[in-house]
């Protein structure tokens, strides 16, 4: 086990010269040592690199991976003791699933009795323990990622083990199975485990941090509730939510901020001094209110439906020709407008969040 | 009730004809041929299985089968490891490839009596490089004259000429392996002859056993290159089953025993085709793999 720091970027081309060119443009992270952390972030945002770039499997452009201090960016997976469990199961064709489990343990010259030993425990971890005998390559999709998972999670002395997005082809209620039993062996053995995933809910329901990541950029590190009520930046507000952050333009006034064309209080002297940002507001926290109540604008309901356990309400706001969608989550309970009502929203509120060039300044 | 519409006949019947012509009748005449004794074009005699006996009996023809079967694994011996060998010595990408693959394709373009030719002159002591070179180094190489030189010529002729088809199919099997098993095998700090034993050569499985059925048959009827080496000598040394057939049927002109043999011949390959479909058919279907991205 180890801490884990990297300070690096990676181009996969050579001499790159603008920023589309990197696959990971310059950053600093650290990995605690025993934490379970989440990469974020839509295909093709860099975060599989990062995790090739953690095990080993590519060596950065530029900078260093350090493990407890010690530089590792030269160093084999093999060398820096990294287990990875990859999105597509790979397994062994011609070994029994036993075996599959027991070849990192075999590879590094583990003595019989021990390898049996935890090959036992990982397959009573996994439900694997009554297919210990059977050949690995006849199996189903799902208890060959197992089999992928397990050879992850046998060796015990690993620096940290690395999930790419293992439950893809796994079914949805086993994944939720797996997901909790990665997060009870998470507690038992106190691994370190990073995880890269694209889906929200399991980032934020196995990681104790999450990274966020678009275009090769890391735009945020934090708790599911950090990325939740603060986003830092405009791309979590919108990644992060189901569905994600309403975004308004707004122009500061002498008398206050303006937003989709009504004069409002401002929430801060400094915001008002503002020719132009962007105001985001959560579809959780906009509600319905009074007429002319103080950070509310008036919009016309375009669209009402029931999404189960609450209703999705979205109006539209501002003038014709400058004209924004607004969305907001209303509790079943409540009163639910009809589509064409004229509704007052609010959006200036506690948990409203300012944006200048799509970073977060209030 | 379907309709019935007997015009379904004259569509099937160019190629009723076209099969008797070529193969139904021609067979046919052979079997016809393998139970007479045929004299003279007029004069014939009708032997029953006599053909059969005395050539199941004939030790030449024993010899030329025992001589094929050997030279047949000899050369599934040696062109399926060197194959394999030569796929994983071969660049992966770039224009080296490129390059490589087309250097190493170059050997299947020439036609089987120009390999033959090739290496008779190559082979000869006077004015052949490899022939030339044997012999300075003293050492005693004489393929018209010595039984082993010949057999072990034609067999290296074989190895050089179609080796490279092995090759090919077995980088075109190891390029089909996905990324992840090689990042896998090193995450499990497999070392390098682990990675060739669990994945490579698992994943090889289907085209080695194309490579096995091809190179299997195709050395089974190997005619040309012996014939222009030394005519199937010397003595017996390189007289294999076709040339035997060939010997016996337009050489000495004994249609009946030739036909005779050519049936057993045929009997012979339609077996083991029947083996080898089989053993792909089984091993080709216990396990399809899942896609990988």
């Amino acid at each position: 086990m180890a801490r884990i720091d990297l300070d690096l970027a990676h181009a996969y081309r050579a001499n790159p010269q603008r920023d589309e060119d990197y696959a990971l443009l310059p950053l600093k992270m650290s990995f605690e040592d025993g934490g379970a952390y989440a990469l974020l972030g839509p295909s093709g945002c860099g975060k599989t690199t990062l995790l090739n770039i953690v095990s080993g499997l590519v060596t950065p452009s530029q900078g260093r991976v350090t493990y407890d201090g010690r530089d590792v960016t030269r160093l084999s997976p093999q060398q820096r003791n990294i287990a990875q469990v990859f999105q597509f199961p790979v397994i062994y064709d011609t070994m029994t699933v036993a075996e599959n489990l027991a070849f990192p343990l075999r590879n590094r010259g583990v003595p019989e009795e021990r390898i049996r030993q935890r090959v036992g425990q990982v397959a009573e971890m996994l439900d694997l323990s009554g297919q210990l005998g059977m050949r690995a390559a006849g199996l189903a999709a799902d208890a060959k990622q197992k089999i992928s998972l397990g050879r992850g999670l046998v060796r015990e002395d690993v620096s940290a083990v690395l999930f790419d997005e293992p439950l893809t082809v796994i079914d949805p209620h086993l994944k939720w199975q797996l997901r909790r039993k990665l997060k009870q062996i998470h507690h038992e053995l106190k691994l370190t485990l990073i995880y890269v995933t694209h889906d929200q809910v399991e980032a934020l329901t196995f990681a104790q941090q999450v990274m966020v990541m678009t275009r090769g950029r890391a735009v945020q590190v934090g708790t599911a509730s950090e990325l939740f009520e603060r986003p830092s930046h405009t791309f979590v507000g919108h990644f992060i939510g189901s569905p994600g952050m309403n975004f308004l333009q707004a122009r500061g006034h002498a008398g206050g901020i303006e937003i989709a064309g009504r004069l409002l209080a401002a929430p801060s002297e400094a915001l008002a001094r503002l020719p132009e940002f962007t105001v985001g507001v959560r579809p959780e926290h906009v509600q319905l209110v009074a007429a002319d109540t103080a950070g509310a604008i008036p919009g016309v309901v375009t669209q009402a439906q029931d999404i189960g356990t609450y209703w999705l309400v979205t109006a539209r706001v501002g003038s014709a020709d400058n004209e924004t969608l607004l969305r907001a989550r209303l509790g079943a309970e409540q009163a639910i407008p009809r589509v064409g009502d004229t509704k007052w929203l609010s959006v200036v509120g506690d948990y409203t969040c300012y944006y200048l060039n799509e970073e977060l300044i209030a | 009730m379907k309709p019935v519409n007997q015009k379904a006949w004259l569509l099937i019947l160019p190629v009723v004809l076209c099969v008797a012509f070529s193969a139904i009748l021609p067979l046919m005449t052979v079997v016809n041929y393998s139970v007479q004794d045929i004299i003279s074009p007029e004069r014939r005699v009708f032997v029953g299985t006599e053909w059969f006996k005395a050539v199941m009996r004939d030790d030449d023809l024993q010899g030329a089968l025992l001589r094929q079967i050997g030279f047949s694994l000899a050369v599934l011996a040696v062109q399926i490891p060197l194959g394999i060998a030569l796929a994983l010595a071969m660049p992966a990408k770039g224009w080296q490839s490129s390059a490589v693959l087309v250097l190493v394709a170059i050997s299947l373009l020439i036609p089987w009596n120009v390999v033959g030719t090739i290496w008779q002159i190559y082979g000869r002591t006077d004015i052949g490089l490899l022939g030339a070179s044997l012999a300075a180094l003293g050492i005693d190489y004489n393929y018209t004259g010595n039984a082993l030189d010949a057999w072990l010529t034609v067999l290296v002729m074989d190895v050089w000429h179609w080796t490279p088809l092995v090759a090919l199919l077995c980088y075109a099997g190891l390029r089909a392996i996905p990324d992840a098993y090689y990042q896998a095998a090193s995450i499990d700090g497999a070392s390098k002859f682990a990675v060739f034993r669990y994945i490579q050569l698992p994943k090889m499985r289907g085209v080695l056993m194309i490579a096995v059925l091809l190179r299997f048959m195709d050395s089974f009827m190997i005619y040309t290159e012996p014939f222009v080496l030394t005519g199937g000598g010397p003595g017996n040394a390189t007289t294999f089953l076709s040339q035997y057939l060939t010997q016996k049927a337009v050489g000495q002109f004994d249609l009946g025993p030739a036909a005779a043999f050519s049936l057993i011949y045929f009997l012979i390959i339609l077996l083991l085709c029947f083996i080898l479909y089989n053993w792909m058919q089984r091993v080709g279907t216990t396990d399809k793999e899942p896609g990988h991205g």
